[in-house]
């Protein structure tokens, strides 16, 4: 159920390679799941570096609030304008129309560190 | 190290079968969610939920000296109550520190039912205890019965209309004969129940006893009936809406009832352990009070969270959330006492972030808004 074609965080972020040097970054469903009903996101602007397992955002619902961490880094190029006013595509299609920002890889070879879809599964079950 | 399993209630099973997410609270191991914080908050407030509150306690208090002991014990008029009447009271230390706030039921003459905090059940069944052993050498007969009991909460605007053909009742005929803070005993589909007009969602209710053997029958036809499943995650959410205190978070055993803004539940009173330093505070005043806070955003204050005001720290949020019934953010919290007035601008402290808010009236939500 978490899908092939992408790497995955042991803080559960995903991030999926669109194209050479640019990809898509979300949350799992299980973390989805986890959060509970997601009420408010604040993401990194286009332009702003993001580093590797650092914070880059906050993901807010009715419970609790999590930070969001960085699967790689890289330049920010488009915030999903969607999920910042309608925060529950998250909940509703994390992997798919819930994603959260898109961006330019500084070092492709970070992708290695990240997890496949198997080890995610195992470690999330 | 095996530390001790948590209770389970009768429907553990049940709300597993639901796909419930279970959380430990205050000892059991309780449905947090079904279809999630938001739907469920919705139903409460537009239609009906139930929700599984076996986890409070149900302590019977009987015997000849029961009244008295009762009257020692909570800070609510005891005396004057009728029979099949509800009070909302605090237990108290010597020195007013809150050690629950409960819902005290009279049964019938010479015998009370008290709902204690599931967290507190024990430490409240030891001062209950301690006092009929202090002030009556043992007299009066306290029978704790929550784990051989089940209670459930029926609560939303369309809570009486979804009961009503289901249940028949001995002491009145009609539900709406039951008056806010009244209670009956009746019967739902052959099993014997205590039903009183309570709650703590801020919407019109009931809350239902039966023996555990009728638990599945009764939630079972409950739920088919429409009543849609609510964890205590929209729990929490509903009665924050409301500015219902929870114990743990505006109410500890190092903060009063006249800190806490519950004045009405200890005034009308002189009498009661913990009571002459309620009533010196009532003259004089407290040293923090507990305001209600309103924030424009989604983004919620959370216990711990500073208030501040022009820059300097005032006191601590103890209770914040996203209101869904407001779609603003709503919080409670303690600051020094001055005089603040509704809609004084304060600031909070969220995460690093200074974001302006406003002191608030509570309940943040009222009925038929």
């Amino acid at each position: 159920m978490n899908p092939t074609d992408r790497y995955y965080t042991k803080e559960h972020e995903w991030i999926k390679i669109e194209e050479p040097g640019i990809g898509t970054i979300g949350i799992t469903d299980h973390a989805q799941c986890e959060l509970g009903d997601v009420v408010y996101i604040e993401l990194p602007e286009a332009g702003t570096g993001i580093n590797s397992m650092e914070k880059m955002g906050e993901i807010e619902s009715v419970k609790a609030v999590s930070d969001l961490f960085s699967p790689v880094t890289a330049e920010v190029i488009e915030q999903n304008e969607e999920v910042l006013t309608s925060p529950e595509k998250v909940n509703e299609d994390p992997f798919g129309s819930g994603w959260l920002i898109k961006v330019k890889l500084t070092n492709e070879s970070e992708l290695t560190e990240l997890m496949d879809s198997d080890t995610y599964t195992n470690l999330t079950s | 190290m095996n530390l001790p399993a948590n209770n389970r209630t009768q429907l553990y099973d049940t709300h597993t079968a639901l796909k419930a997410r279970i959380l430990e609270f205050g000892g059991w191991d309780m449905p947090i969610q079904y279809s999630g914080i938001l739907a469920e908050t919705e139903a409460v407030r537009t239609r009906t939920g139930i929700f599984d509150v076996s986890h409070m306690g149900r302590v019977y208090i009987s015997g000849l000296d029961a009244t008295a002991l009762v009257n020692a014990l909570v800070s609510s008029p005891i005396l004057n109550m009728d029979i099949l009447q509800a009070r909302y009271g605090l237990m108290c230390t010597g020195n007013a520190g809150i050690i629950d706030d409960l819902i005290l039921y009279k049964i019938s003459e010479d015998n009370y039912l008290l709902i204690p905090n599931a967290g507190n059940r024990e430490f409240v069944l030891q001062w209950i205890h301690s006092t009929n052993e202090q002030l009556f050498s043992n007299s009066v007969t306290i029978t704790d019965k929550t784990l051989e009991t089940t209670m459930l909460a029926i609560q939303g605007p369309m809570s009486e209309s979804l009961l009503q053909p289901l249940i028949t009742l001995t002491s009145v005929d009609n539900l709406s004969d039951i008056r806010f803070f009244r209670a009956s005993h009746g019967n739902i589909m052959g099993s014997t129940v205590f039903i009183g007009r309570t709650g703590y969602t801020g919407e019109d209710g009931f809350e239902i006893i039966t023996d555990n053997a009728n638990a599945k029958q009764t939630w079972d036809t409950l739920v088919n009936a429409g009543a849609e499943p609510c964890g205590l995650g929209a729990r929490d959410v509903l009665r924050l809406e409301a500015a219902l205190p929870l114990y743990g978070h505006e109410l500890n055993i190092n903060t009063s009832p006249i800190e806490a803004g519950l004045q009405r539940f200890v005034k009308k009173k002189t009498s009661f352990i913990g009571s002459q330093i309620i009533h010196q505070q009532l003259e004089h005043g407290t040293t923090k009070t507990l305001i209600g806070v309103t924030v424009a955003g989604k983004s919620a204050p959370r216990q711990g969270y500073p208030i501040m005001q022009r820059g300097t720290q005032i006191g601590e949020i103890t209770s914040g959330s996203f209101s869904p019934s407001l779609g603003i953010s709503i919080a409670l919290g303690y600051v020094s006492t001055v005089q603040y007035k509704e809609g004084a601008e304060l600031e909070l402290d969220i995460r690093g972030r200074i974001i302006p808010a406003s002191l608030a009236s509570t309940p943040f939500y009222k009925r038929g808004n």
